[in-house]
């Protein structure tokens, strides 16, 4: 009966966070139909940063390992794309680029991490960063094959089944592109949160907390950081290739370090300690990049000074503030929750 | 018998931390380890869980040799510890920190795609392990809202959730306050009583050593002084003399 009653509840819990979900996707489909397509673009910026800030919060707030590299692993997903796109174009169709970007990606994540992850915790943020550099470099130098400074293009991709020409690819991501990113974004949003609820989940977080004690219940730290970082790696990997069919260009800046900053600012502003932070931080990011570029010469200082306030307002990153305003502002859903949490107590007794 | 340990030694350049300690630990015991401070009682906890490797002698667990085996594989064959300075895990509300435990010693954790919560058994036992350790009502706390007693009693838990055979707490009741060390005590006693589990504690307070152990294992500068029954132990000249500085 007690376990019954458990499940009961665990499928309410699921339940509100489907409905949640489902408003969030609704919400997202009828953008198109009331906003300007310039700003559905930036939304697919948005939404691909997000699945990068998902990623990189595996490692950071699960897991508690601070990268300065990650953009590496998006410069890995993006010129996967742009290099198909160049000297293969046979096989350049969307479902197997994302496959071989999803693949590079993680391998290359699983090369590193073999050797990242030998050092401590202030040594492999800096490792990262090293490692990015010096894949920024190789990519200006082999100017031959990436063409260095000057990027790749990246066009609109073929369709396993479906042919798409004759539009601009402004169109093409309104249109259809658009759509592709929210359901990869809502797909990899439903297995970030399995990972993150489950056993294996908590194993990172009790790792993040107290790795002597989690290697003396039994974990394996040292592998379970690794399977965290290959994961992570993946995700960022699998976000600069759906990056680069939005920007319909890739170039070395990609792997720079001050892109990595871009993904750990995006992570902390919207707050690494909720789940739905980076998702949120990825959007106020964009959003921010977008007013400014709108209203000043100037944007990088004014978005600089915009994110450092929010930052020093809301030290608990956006997300946290807003949950901070939900408890405030809603004293009558948390009474209802507690009455829902005291009945099944009760139940149970 | 549960626990082994012949002609252990351990030293830290001149320091001889353990020299030469025999003794044995039979199923069900709980044995008491005392002795002033440096007198090697927590490095012998280190030695036993692994935390740390002898210089010589052997340590045997149910018969197998696990003088060199490393702590996560002690604590899969069944030996589980706590530690003075509080070990929990702190951004993780007081069930998970049991959960996690159990799911680790179920070789659970490799499971990535089913929500922990749907795993309803294991929640059920982690409240079963809070409900014997009194923390059932705190379940959905933060560690850092628990007292120093409870947390105490949470780190002790983490490691009953392992599931072991053998059980070491080093000072399980240090700074608590006075009035609820027996309580804390009761408490641990009546979990490992209740399991028929074994259990070396590391203790400096005697009222508490001669009140829940079966034998006393006094230990004075690595070696070991007396071994036997509290009270016969306590009240040998030569330990009294060691642990208070004065023959009673």
């Amino acid at each position: 009966m007690r376990l019954y009653i458990n499940y009961i509840y665990e499928l309410k819990k699921l339940t509100k966070i489907l409905m949640t979900l489902i408003i969030f996707i609704f919400i997202l489909l009828i953008l198109p139909h009331i906003l300007p397509s310039y700003y559905i673009i930036f939304i697919s910026y948005a939404l691909s940063f997000a699945i990068a800030s998902l990623g990189f919060n595996l490692l950071l707030g699960y897991t508690g390992l601070l990268s300065f590299g990650h953009a590496v692993f998006f410069a890995i997903g993006a010129y996967s794309v742009a290099l198909i796109a160049r000297y293969l174009p046979n096989i350049y169709y969307f479902e197997i680029v994302i496959l071989i970007a999803l693949i590079s990606s993680a391998l290359f994540a699983a090369l590193i991490g073999i050797i990242a992850l030998r050092v401590s915790e202030a040594y492999f943020a800096i490792l990262m960063l090293a490692v990015s550099m010096i894949i920024y470099s190789l990519i200006l130098k082999f100017y031959t094959i990436t063409r260095g400074s000057d990027g790749l293009p990246v066009p609109i991709p073929k369709f396993i089944g479906l042919t798409i020409h004759g539009i601009s690819q402004d169109v093409f991501i309104v249109k259809y592109y658009y759509y592709i990113l929210i359901s990869i974004f809502i797909v990899s949003l439903i297995i970030m949160y399995l990972i993150v609820s489950s056993p294996f989940g908590k194993a990172l977080q009790a790792i993040r907390d107290n790795p002597n004690r989690a290697y003396l219940i039994g974990i394996n730290v040292k592998l379970y950081k690794y399977y965290s970082f290959v994961i992570s790696g993946t995700y960022v990997g699998l976000a600069g290739s759906l990056w680069s069919i939005v920007n319909m260009y890739t170039s070395p800046e990609v792997a720079h370090w001050s892109f990595s900053s871009d993904i750990v600012y995006m992570t902390l502003l919207g707050g690494y300690t909720i789940f739905l932070g980076p998702v949120l931080g990825a959007i106020i990011y964009t959003l921010i990049k977008l007013y400014t570029v709108i209203f000043t010469q100037y944007w990088l200082l004014a978005s600089g000074i915009i994110i450092l306030i929010i930052s020093l307002l809301f030290p608990e990153g956006l997300g946290g503030a807003f949950l901070r305003a939900y408890k405030f502002l809603a004293p009558l859903t948390i009474k209802r929750e507690r009455k829902e949490i005291r009945e099944k107590n009760r139940r149970l007794r | 018998m549960i626990l082994k340990v012949y002609n252990l030694k351990k030293y830290f350049k001149e320091v001889r931390a353990v020299d030469n300690v025999s003794f044995t630990i039979d199923s069900n015991e709980v044995v008491g380890i005392v002795g002033p401070n440096g007198a090697g009682k927590t490095t012998l906890i280190n030695l036993i869980s692994g935390f740390l490797l002898p210089d010589d002698g052997r340590i045997e667990y149910l018969g197998h040799d696990i003088t060199y085996l490393p702590p996560h594989i002690r604590l899969k064959m069944g030996i589980a510890r706590s530690f003075q300075i509080v070990n929990l895990f702190e951004r993780i509300s007081v069930i998970d920190n049991v959960i996690i435990s159990i799911f680790s010693s179920r070789g659970m954790t490799r499971n990535m795609l089913k929500p922990a919560d749907f795993y309803t058994h294991v929640k059920e036992e982690a409240i079963k392990i809070l409900e014997i350790f009194g923390l059932s009502h705190k379940k959905d706390y933060m560690p850092d809202e628990l007292s120093e007693g409870e947390r105490k009693l949470l780190d002790i838990a983490i490691a009953y959730a392992t599931n072991p055979r053998l059980i070491l707490m080093d000072e399980p009741t240090s700074g608590v306050a006075t009035k609820d060390k027996f309580r804390i005590m009761d408490i641990i006693i009546n979990a490992i009583r209740a399991n028929k589990l074994s259990a070396v504690i590391v203790e400096h307070d005697l009222d508490i050593i001669s009140s829940y152990v079966d034998s006393v294992l006094v230990l004075n500068e690595g070696r070991i002084l007396a071994r036997g029954k509290p009270n016969e132990v306590l009240e040998d000249p030569l330990v009294k003399k060691t642990l208070f500085g004065i023959s009673r």
